[in-house]
């Protein structure tokens, strides 16, 4: 388990996603409300890039006719057959028990506290005073 | 040729003793034989306009064709079970049925008007009760109504729903709209309050074509296209979310075929895996909701004898709760009496013909309670 | 009975297959882009009158889709335009990107058949053919064109054939399954005999504005029933092909039923070959059991790929169509697209992928 920092926090706005390629993986990172998730990039479906997708709400309903939109921006419909993923998980909506993708643990430190932890900056260089996304792997 | 006949079903079958044969067609009445249950307004104005001496035989059903009339059934009059003593004879007696559900295939369902049609079907109701249903404890029966008019229908359900007698209410499968939608709920409701399941009987009135590619020339296709009716109903009664407003309501599709429900099964789920925030009252896969509240009757039975395509097919399905056995008399399905066929198995046999109707017909399992009480 | 889906296989550049995608849809990034293919009397009708079919909306299909332009999400070319619109960004994303041979056009825009002018109906297929060849295939020797024909009309459409049938680059005949009579229906022999003697097999990709009801139920309220019901329609049309006698009048037919699915022909097979039984007085042109013809004059595309769980179940219904029937594709750019690395979750021989990625559209096509 190592610690990655990924991005700025500043160049990911609130409801978009990014690709982010860190020890080997393919890692969509998205910014939900100010709080930052990592899941898996690819879909476990059919492979489709989970970044590109529709972020959304959920779609509930009590009955026939009634509808309700909730938990905005929580969900990423996969862009090719629109299953929903929860950002926050990982767990797909139709079926969270066996069809997810993984979710990485994710925090946000300054870049002055990076320079005294084990962390890897593998993409750019890290400066003191912004704020970072890290990612554990 | 003798390929041609086996695809007919000359097969073992296996003992159909004590069974609930749940789709028997005695042979619609004449229009004169339902004067004596009509008001007299009906009575009079028929017979002023010459209904009384018309056929109502539908189109989508037409009673003399070889799939509706088993030829060792007919009678002199071409058509098969006119009479009782007919029906006992070759549809009670020889498959040694303990109950049948009466299902009567008859024009007063898509007549355009609201008011005949629900006076035709009031009347057939009355018919099959005092001819059929007084006559032969053996038989019940299923409550018709034309599904155009929901007050209508529910009115007729209320009424009848009182003769315990009528297990079920019965429309078919082609009407002006999918049967989804909402104009059709007070039905289900008026139905599910009454303990009533919903059987959608093949066939339908023809307002519009039965393909979304136009009139098929021929019956032979227009016969096959039913089940692609039937395909479209199942989806519509789910996406539309009939059965998240009545909870309680289960249906039974009748001479609909099974075999296509695996494929229906496939792509179902998984479109409603990308689409179903589209109608989000739908929360479980169509699969799930099928297996718990739409059954099956038994006959046609459409896979090939020479192959374990049926035992696949079954696999497919993956769920034992919903055949019901149906001989589908006086249909030409299936040789003999060989209804039920060997390729089932005893132990599913015995769920189709017993186990699977007694769960899905209460007032059925209610008759069964109270004879073995005594 | 479960089974967890996931992805182990690895991430593979390209495919080692030689790769035939029989349904790809190419798209305009302005209708002005036709403006060059048609006369100054119909691009005059085509501003005043737009398009004129036989459903309510005239400018979209009659249900909304869950994603713009029926597309997948990533599909939008960065130069903009509609998804199948940039011929650069096509080729990057999939031709290249999926080590594709050869991709089979089938262009929907316009929709030549259902336009109800018939004339019109006429100068759009024509054009659309033309734009195909100024488009796509003049710069892109991978792909290949459908020559889009106005059943409604088959006099026209015959002459449409007759007119593109030296070039060889249009690999087959396009026509929309939803008409106003079922394609088996006599008035529609031409067609057929056109097809036969160019040696060119038929396609139907799902769609068509025929006028009838989306479904034999009537109109379906959700966009999951219109997509459910193509099914439906494809069923009738193989029902009515093989009950009116075309494949018996014409044994050296070909067609192709693009995007409606596969997994349903066993059981409908199973359905007609026992109407049949009971009823071939009435059809006495029928020689054969219906699921006869269906071995031998009729291929499925596969996708959108039927996805049973277990996923093993699918091997049933390879074994019953046979998979000498069944010629892959992806529907790029539409959203229910499929990836040919990761479409099929049941293991093929190495003979059947062959057949199935490549052989069997070669032999449908009459490639090489
Ligand atoms: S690839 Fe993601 S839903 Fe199919």
């Amino acid at each position: 388990m190592a610690r990655h920092v990924i991005a700025k926090v500043d160049e990911l706005e609130v409801g978009k996603s990014k690709l982010v390629k860190v020890a080997g993986r393919d890692i969509a990172l998205f910014n939900v409300k100010g709080e930052f998730f990592a899941i898996a990039n690819r879909c476990p479906h059919e492979g489709a890039d989970l970044c590109r997708g529709q972020v959304v709400g959920l779609a509930e309903s009590d009955e026939p006719g009634k509808y309700r939109m909730t938990r905005h921006g929580e969900l990423v419909r996969c862009p090719w057959h629109g299953w929903e993923f929860d950002i926050r998980t990982g767990k797909s909506w139709c079926d969270p028990a066996r069809t997810r993708v993984k979710s990485f643990d994710v925090s946000v430190a300054k870049g002055g506290a990076l320079a005294e932890g084990p962390y890897q900056a593998e993409t750019f260089p890290v400066s003191i005073d912004e704020d970072y996304v890290i990612v554990e792997i | 040729m003798n390929e041609m006949v086996r695809s007919l079903g000359n097969e073992p079958g296996l003992s159909t003793i004590g069974g609930i044969d749940c789709d028997l067609h005695p042979a619609s009445p004449a229009t004169t034989t339902l004067l004596s249950y009509l008001d007299d307004y009906w009575r009079e104005t028929f017979i002023m306009r010459g209904v009384d001496r018309m056929s109502l035989a539908m189109t989508a059903s037409p009673p003399r064709a070889p799939i509706n009339v088993r030829s060792d059934w007919k009678a002199a009059s071409g058509f098969a079970g006119d009479t009782l003593e007919a029906v006992r004879a070759q549809a009670l007696d020889p498959f040694g049925t303990r109950l049948a559900i009466c299902n009567v295939l008859h024009g007063s369902m898509i007549m355009h008007s609201d008011d005949m049609a629900a006076a035709l079907c009031g009347a057939v109701n009355e018919w099959l009760a005092r001819e059929w249903l007084d006559k032969e404890p053996r038989l019940r029966g299923s409550i018709i109504v034309s599904a155009q008019n929901a007050e209508l229908a529910v009115a007729e359900i209320e009424k009848r729903a009182a003769d315990s007698r009528f297990v079920q209410v019965m429309i078919l499968a082609q009407n002006d709209e999918p049967l989804g939608r909402r104009r059709y709920w007070p039905i289900y409701e008026a139905a599910a309050r009454n303990r009533l399941p919903l059987c959608i009987h093949a066939g339908g009135s023809n307002r519009h074509a039965p393909t979304a590619t136009g009139w098929p020339s021929f019956f032979v296709e227009a016969y096959v296209a039913q089940a692609s009716i039937f395909e479209s109903q199942l989806l519509s009664l789910i996406a539309e979310g009939v059965f998240h407003k009545v909870p309680d309501l289960k249906v039974v599709f009748a001479e609909s075929g099974f075999t296509w429900l695996p494929s229906f099964f496939w792509r179902a789920d998984k479109t409603w895996r990308g689409v179903r925030a589209e109608t989000p009252w739908v929360t479980e896969q169509p699969s799930d909701i099928v297996k718990r509240h739409v059954r099956f009757t038994l006959q046609p039975v459409e896979a090939p004898l020479e192959t374990d395509a049926l035992a696949r097919t079954l696999d497919h399905i993956d769920c034992n709760d919903i055949l019901l056995f149906s001989t589908d008399y006086p249909h030409a399905q299936f040789e003999g009496v060989n209804a039920l066929s060997a390729r089932f198995g005893e132990t599913l046999a015995k769920k189709i013909l017993i186990d699977n109707p007694l769960a899905t017909y209460p007032r059925i399992a209610a008759d069964f309670r109270k004879e073995a009480a005594r | 009975m479960t089974e967890t889906q996931t992805l182990e296989r690895p991430v593979e550049a390209k495919t080692k297959f030689n790769l035939i995608d029989c349904d790809i849809h190419p798209s305009m990034k302005t209708p002005a882009e036709m403006h060059p293919y048609l006369s100054q009397r119909w691009r005059d009708h085509l501003a005043t009158y737009g398009g004129h079919t036989r459903q309510g909306l005239s400018e979209t299909l009659s249900h909304p889709r869950m994603v713009p332009e029926v597309s997948r999400v990533d599909s939008w070319p960065p130069a903009g335009g509609p998804p199948g619109s940039d011929l650069p960004f096509l080729r990057e994303q999939h031709l290249d990107g999926l080590g594709i041979d050869i991709g089979v056009l089938v262009p929907l825009r316009f929709n030549a058949s259902g336009q109800r002018h018939p004339d019109f109906a006429a100068a759009i297929a024509t054009a659309i053919n033309d734009w195909q060849v100024g488009k796509f295939l003049e710069p892109e020797p991978r792909l290949r064109g459908s020559i889009v024909a106005t059943q409604e009309d088959p006099e026209k459409a015959v002459a449409e054939i007759n007119r593109r049938s030296s070039d060889k680059r249009f690999v087959q005949i396009l026509l929309p399954p939803r008409s106003i009579e079922p394609l088996g229906k006599r008035r529609h022999w031409p067609i057929f005999e056109a097809a036969v003697s160019h040696g060119l097999p038929i396609s139907l990709h799902v769609g068509g504005v025929g006028g009838h009801q989306a479904t034999g139920a009537g109109w379906p309220s959700y966009y999951i029933e219109e997509h459910h019901s193509q099914v439906q329609t494809m069923q009738s049309v193989i029902a009515s092909l093989i009950f009116e006698g075309v494949f018996e009048h014409f044994p050296g037919l070909k067609i192709s039923f693009v995007e409606g699915g596969f997994s349903w022909l066993p059981a409908f097979g199973w359905r007609m070959d026992k109407a049949w039984a009971a009823m071939r007085d009435e059809v006495p042109h029928v020689k054969r059991l219906p699921s006869e013809y269906l071995k031998k004059n009729v291929w499925f595309t596969t996708q959108p790929m039927e996805e049973p769980n277990p996923a093993k179940n699918l091997t049933d219904t390879l074994n019953w169509i046979g998979t000498d029937r069944l010629m892959f594709s992806t529907d790029y750019p539409h959203w229910d697209f499929d990836d040919p690395r990761y479409a099929f979750k049941v293991p093929l021989s190495a003979a059947e992928k062959t057949a199935i990625f490549a052989g069997n559209a070669v032999n449908f096509y009459g490639l090489n």
